[in-house]
């Protein structure tokens, strides 16, 4: 077994070595731009985007037309946001979104306020889910939009996307899903599911970085947006600039890959991912699941360790790459704001940890980061004063603190 | 974010880790912080006159923040009352090389000194 040992599969994953030689013909020998179309080194880039296209299509159930190639889901976010908002501004400027999205769908939405747009912030429930009732109670004449996520990326909840897709046609809104962290997991199809629009990322699926899409149905309704990045008209005017032929390529191999493989990575990553828990559990109190028990991707674990900081926690586990929902490991001193939008409490935020396992992840791996994160909790916990006052039997939430940032 | 050597030290093997009775007249107890900012230092100190001669410390925080709470008790012991509540905080960030975000861990651990030592003389004044 190799240390560090990586559970941080909802930040990147790497990239498949199947994908990795799927790519390599496409930095060196065929180097073609896909848009030349007078040679042979032109038609053989096409070739294989179309290729790509087909095979990133068949996974989410679109047609190829209907997939427009950006550098990652952030872009595909602003490009679906902003793109819809500038086309359909006439009907209405509302948009509808959950406190719990990514920064890239909450800033972009916030770039739009500053532009006159009224955005309705909806707050999850305890799992950070929203429900179709809480969209249906949101929707009004003037709303153009609902972007929500399929599942979240640090609890793994997912959203009741189907339901509320077939709302959102009913009614005549657009629906845009950040499915970043579900393409790949579960079944996705953008027909059955009722999605208008949707971006995935490359690696995130064991795909290489810097690629992903947007899809953008072209019946029933058909979609328009307003290009984000202007220039040589590509990807049917909706997004500028030469074709990347070999991250398309490896990202449309890691597309059939996941389609192929995708009932026998998820067995793999919940079955290991049970059996952590349990070991937790079994050893440790004071521990409670972050996200939807029931509703929630195959792959995450997100658990709070009370009493425990966050960050003092990842020390006691460096050999055990994992992220944490407290304040003190990002620069701002705001824990995350996914777990504030579940309104879990700002003490349990900051004793969050994200597992994240994925196609690579080993039973001896997944045992040995038990062990650490036992014997870690238990020694922070002798530690911690709040642990101590706490067997105490002092109810924390009625003392009087004093002080503090 | 890279630590320094000084502050894994102090998370690996802290310094009086531990609690003193709360009750006994010669302890004085500091509890800074609050659990929901990410923060709790609890710092005790034993007096005999005006000396500190037992000093313990429990803290939930990051590492910083156990850090700068076990060196302040490392650094109290012995010291009289009046040098005690002299440490400030640069001090702590100078000997832990603490980056900008964590100065607030050794501000906490300097409020910690303080708040022990106005309980061990609060205590006093009304024994007296």
């Amino acid at each position: 077994m190799k240390l560090p040992i990586y559970m941080d599969y909802q930040a990147t994953t790497p990239c498949d070595p199947r994908v990795f030689e799927a790519m390599r013909p496409y930095f060196t020998e065929t180097f073609g731009n896909a848009a030349s179309r007078n040679h042979r080194f032109g038609w053989e880039a096409e070739e294989a985007v179309e290729k790509a296209r087909g095979q990133i299509a068949k996974l989410i159930g679109a047609s190829p037309k209907e997939i427009v190639f950006t550098s990652g889901s952030t872009e595909s976010i602003n490009l679906a946001i902003k793109g819809v908002a500038e086309m359909y501004s006439k009907k209405g400027k509302h948009i509808i979104t959950s406190e719990a999205e990514h920064k890239a769908v909450l800033d972009t939405c916030k770039h739009l306020e500053k532009l006159g747009w009224d955005v309705t912030y909806l707050v999850p429930d305890h799992g950070a889910r929203i429900s179709v009732e809480q969209i249906a109670g949101a929707l009004r004449d003037d709303t153009v939009l609902v972007a929500l996520m399929w599942a979240n990326n640090e609890v793994g909840t997912l959203n009741p996307i189907r339901e509320i897709g077939a709302l959102c046609h009913e009614r005549g809104v657009l629906f845009f899903t950040d499915a970043t962290q579900a393409v790949g997991k579960i079944p996705v199809d953008v027909g059955a599911d009722n999605v208008d629009l949707l971006c995935l990322s490359g690696h995130k699926i064991y795909g290489p970085k810097g690629i992903g899409i947007l899809y953008v149905r072209r019946r029933n309704p058909r979609v328009r947006v307003v290009a984000q990045i202007d220039g040589g008209g590509h990807e049917r005017g909706m997004r500028s600039g030469t074709l990347n032929v070999p991250l398309i390529v490896g990202l449309g191999a890691a597309c059939e890959i996941a389609g192929t493989d995708m009932a026998k990575d998820a067995k793999h990553t919940s079955e290991l991912r049970d059996h952590l828990e349990r070991r937790i559990t079994e050893e440790l109190d004071f521990v409670h699941l972050n996200g939807d028990r029931e509703h929630r991707l195959p792959n995450n674990l997100n658990l709070s360790f009370s009493y425990v900081e966050g960050e003092s926690l990842l020390m006691g586990i460096s050999d055990i790459a994992v992220s944490s929902g407290s304040a003190c490991t990002s620069a701002s001193l705001e824990p995350s704001h996914v777990l504030r939008a579940m309104r879990v409490g700002d003490e349990l935020a900051h004793s969050s940890i994200r597992f994240g396992l994925g196609r690579f992840t080993t039973k001896e791996e997944v045992d040995y980061a038990a062990d650490q994160v036992i014997h870690a909790v238990k020694r922070l916990r002798e530690l911690s004063p709040l642990y101590e006052m706490a067997k105490e039997g002092i109810d924390l939430s009625t003392v009087n603190w004093q002080g503090g940032h | 974010m890279a630590y320094s050597k000084k502050v894994l030290d102090h998370y690996n093997e802290p310094r009086n880790v531990g609690s003193l009775d709360k009750a006994s007249p010669d302890v004085g107890t500091g509890i800074v912080g609050a659990p929901e900012c990410g923060d709790v230092m609890k710092l005790q100190i034993q007096v005999e006159g005006d000396r500190i001669v037992d000093a313990k410390f429990k803290t939930f925080g990051c590492g910083s923040a156990i850090a700068s709470s076990s060196l302040a008790t490392e650094w109290i012991k012995g010291k009289t009352l009046d040098e005690a509540i002299a440490i400030s905080n640069t001090q702590i960030v100078e000997e832990l090389s603490l980056p900008p975000v964590k100065i607030h861990c050794s501000v906490l651990a300097e409020d910690a000194i303080k708040s022990a030592v106005n309980d061990f003389k609060s205590k006093q004044g009304k024994g007296s």
